[in-house]
């Protein structure tokens, strides 16, 4: 891997926030990296702290957030040491940012037009009628039909996967180089959710662009990602590609992951995490996810396991893959899923 | 499965809701002439897009909704129009809900055990030791302590919420479970847990459920026969291995090419497939749900039943 391939770079970041019961450690260092024209995906449940990693790569973290260590480097700079002057020159022009909520993501009561135009006009220096062009251009690359009837109604005449639309031109709209998407699809219906998806990978093909994908839904990962990092408990615990990860997953919150979530050919009993995440005020010693594990060994309650490398782009952090540990199987009904999707690959391919 | 008993029938459901505050502003229909039966045991899912009106339809049966239109019956028993006093009693002693948000379906104020034991205090269970032991068995039953039952409910993580409002339906015995997308505001992990849950007290208690959901994976894991909802229609019912297999109607079609499936190089080469309601030409000939296998019915004009039927044989 050579370093002009590098677009941002994550090291050692670590965010906490002061609440009154005492500091929450949200984001407990982690480390990853984005290459160009990748599509990097983030993935966990609710509290792990994806969205809060994102968040302090654009500075819009609130007020009670202490970033406690690490840096985040772009284009040479370290984002951790900018000014919030520093930030209004990338946030939305290089790195732009899709929310998860197309409804409460536009203002209810400006034009849909006046809502694209408004960052042209801001950040491009662009005039009225330049700017119009440009925002009808970019409604029609995100697949809005009759652009000009569309540019002059409000977001409620639009529908929720319309607004998402809406949201994506709007990134788009000053050329960014990062884009990340914050659980884009969730409020969706699966129907318009393919859609959606199908227009950022082609919108990312078409420009180049490099994409962070935040969710908790594999089945959309295996969609849209490159690679994967897999978080538990402001914790990156495993990453590799998007193969990887799915096919040959060494984690055993990835095996969980992967295995509680029925397919279509499911038929047994679920497998479930028992349990809940812990309680970030007081991080737990060792491997956060150990209490949940069954797979867990006297060390996981001790010491934090180290990654290991499975191949050049595979590493699990589990004490699991130590030379000294007994050897594991994963949860059946993971292992028989990937039997039948070898087997099923292998007819197709 | 058809020696089965019908426990509940719905007849040419209809309901609609006014726009705005007066009748000037239009209607919305929200469920338009559906019919369909549920059998004694079996999970009966209800999948379609955010506003086909799968829940409006899980409410009206409960009554929490007037109906305008149509009958309801449950198990042998009229319970749509005017009902009297005993009626409402069967009723609400027969029919559960589990609703979609455990957060808001909680009231903040009460405790655990007084959330739970409100539906006994309503059905004259007045000695205080009596519905203790009661609560306390239904905790148990659900996966939580007895002593959870003198805590509120922010204390608890979202799962266990959902867990207590399971509880809080099923502690009046009541053989008919209308569970409204009980676990999509849940982690995916935590979805687990509570569909097994749903699962063993589903066998246990010799449960019928109707399971209101989007999540197609989820549906066709838990529920035995499953009817897809557009636009408030039924379009198609149908036996859920057979419904995922064999899908006849360009609308179930697109729903099942869209479910995500967590198999990066199945999902890399997928054609998904668009519905456009605008293909079906209702003007000559009147549509309505033809069975075009065993179990498996369809809503559909005569003529585009023969097609669906050539597609079908093509297909095999």
């Amino acid at each position: 891997m050579n370093d002009d391939k590098k677009l941002l770079e994550v090291k050692d970041l670590a965010v906490s926030f002061n609440t009154f019961s005492g500091s929450v450690k949200a984001v407990r260092s982690i480390s990853f990296d984005l290459n160009r024209g990748e599509t990097l995906a983030i993935v966990g449940e609710s509290g792990s702290g994806k969205s809060v990693t994102i968040k302090s790569l654009l500075g819009i973290l609130t007020g009670n957030a202490t970033i406690e260590s690490g840096e985040i480097r772009y284009n040479g700079d370290d984002l951790l040491k900018y000014s919030e002057s520093d930030f209004y020159k990338i946030r939305g022009k290089k790195i732009s940012l899709i929310f998860q909520d197309p409804f409460s993501a536009l203002n209810p009561i400006m034009k849909i037009g006046k809502q694209i135009t408004e960052a042209l006009i801001l950040s491009n220096n662009m005039n009225k009628e330049d700017s119009k062009k440009r925002a009808l251009e970019l409604m029609e690359i995100v697949g809005i039909s009759e652009p000009e009837l569309r540019y002059d109604q409000y977001p409620f005449q639009f529908s929720g996967g319309m607004r998402q639309r809406i949201v994506i031109a709007i990134a788009l709209a000053s050329d960014p180089e990062i884009l990340i998407c914050d659980e884009p699809t969730t409020a969706l219906d699966v129907t318009i959710q393919a859609k959606i998806l199908k227009q950022i990978k082609k919108i990312k093909n078409e420009r180049d662009l490099s994409v962070i994908f935040i969710t908790h839904d594999l089945g959309v990962v295996a969609n849209m990602a490159d690679r994967i990092c897999v978080m538990y408990a402001g914790k990156i615990v495993e990453y590799g590609t998007c193969d990887e990860i799915f096919y040959e997953p060494a984690h055993p919150y990835t095996w969980a992951l992967l295995s509680s979530m029925p397919d279509l050919e499911t038929r047994e009993k679920l497998f479930s995490i028992s349990g809940t995440p812990p309680n970030m005020l007081f991080p737990p010693k060792g491997d956060a996810f150990a209490q949940r594990n069954k797979y867990a060994m006297a060390i996981d309650f001790e010491e934090e396991p180290p990654f290991f490398k499975l191949s050049e782009t595979h590493y699990a952090a589990t004490w699991l893959l130590h030379e000294y540990a007994p050897k594991v199987e994963m949860p059946e009904i993971l292992a028989k899923r990937l039997a039948r999707m070898k087997e099923e690959g292998g007819t197709s391919e | 499965m058809s020696e089965k008993k019908v426990i509940l029938e719905i007849k040419n459901l209809k309901m609609s809701f006014n726009k705005g505050r007066n009748k000037k502003k239009g209607i919305v229909r929200a469920i338009d002439d559906v019919s369909f039966n549920i059998l004694k045991g079996e999970a009966f899912g209800l999948v379609g897009e955010s506003g086909c009106g799968k829940t409006t339809t899980g409410r009206t049966i409960i009554r929490l909704y007037d109906p305008e239109d149509g009958e309801i019956y449950f198990d042998g028993k009229k319970i749509s129009g005017e009902m009297n006093k005993d009626l409402r009693k069967y009723l609400s002693d027969h029919i559960a809900m589990i609703f979609q948000d455990p957060i808001a379906s909680l009231n903040p104020r009460m405790t655990v055990a007084e959330i739970i034991g409100e539906g006994l205090k309503l059905r004259g269970i007045v000695d205080q030791s009596d519905r203790t032991k009661l609560i306390n068995k239904m905790l148990n039953k659900v996966g939580l302590l007895p002593e959870h039952g003198t805590r509120y409910p922010h204390e608890f993580s979202g799962g266990q919420r959902q867990r207590i409002g399971i509880a809080r339906a099923l502690i009046v015995n009541p053989s008919f479970i209308i569970a409204d997308e009980p676990v999509s505001a849940l982690d995916v992990s935590i979805q687990a847990q509570v569909i097994n849950l749903l699962d063993v007290l589903k066998d246990e208690l010799e449960l019928t459920i109707l399971f209101i959901a989007h999540d197609l994976s989820v549906v066709k894991y838990f529920c035995d026969r499953i009817g897809v909802m557009y636009f408030g229609k039924i379009v198609e019912i149908a036996p859920a291995e057979e419904l995922y297999k064999n899908p006849v109607h360009p609308y179930t079609k697109a729903l099942l090419s869209a479910i995500p499936i967590p198999d990066p190089r199945r999902e890399k080469n997928r054609e998904i497939q668009f519905y456009d309601p605008k293909m079906h030409d209702y003007s000559v000939e009147k549509p309505m749900l033809h069975e075009v296998a065993q179990d498996h019915f369809v809503y559909a004009s005569e003529s585009e039943l023969k097609k669906y039927k050539m597609d079908r044989t093509k297909e095999r």
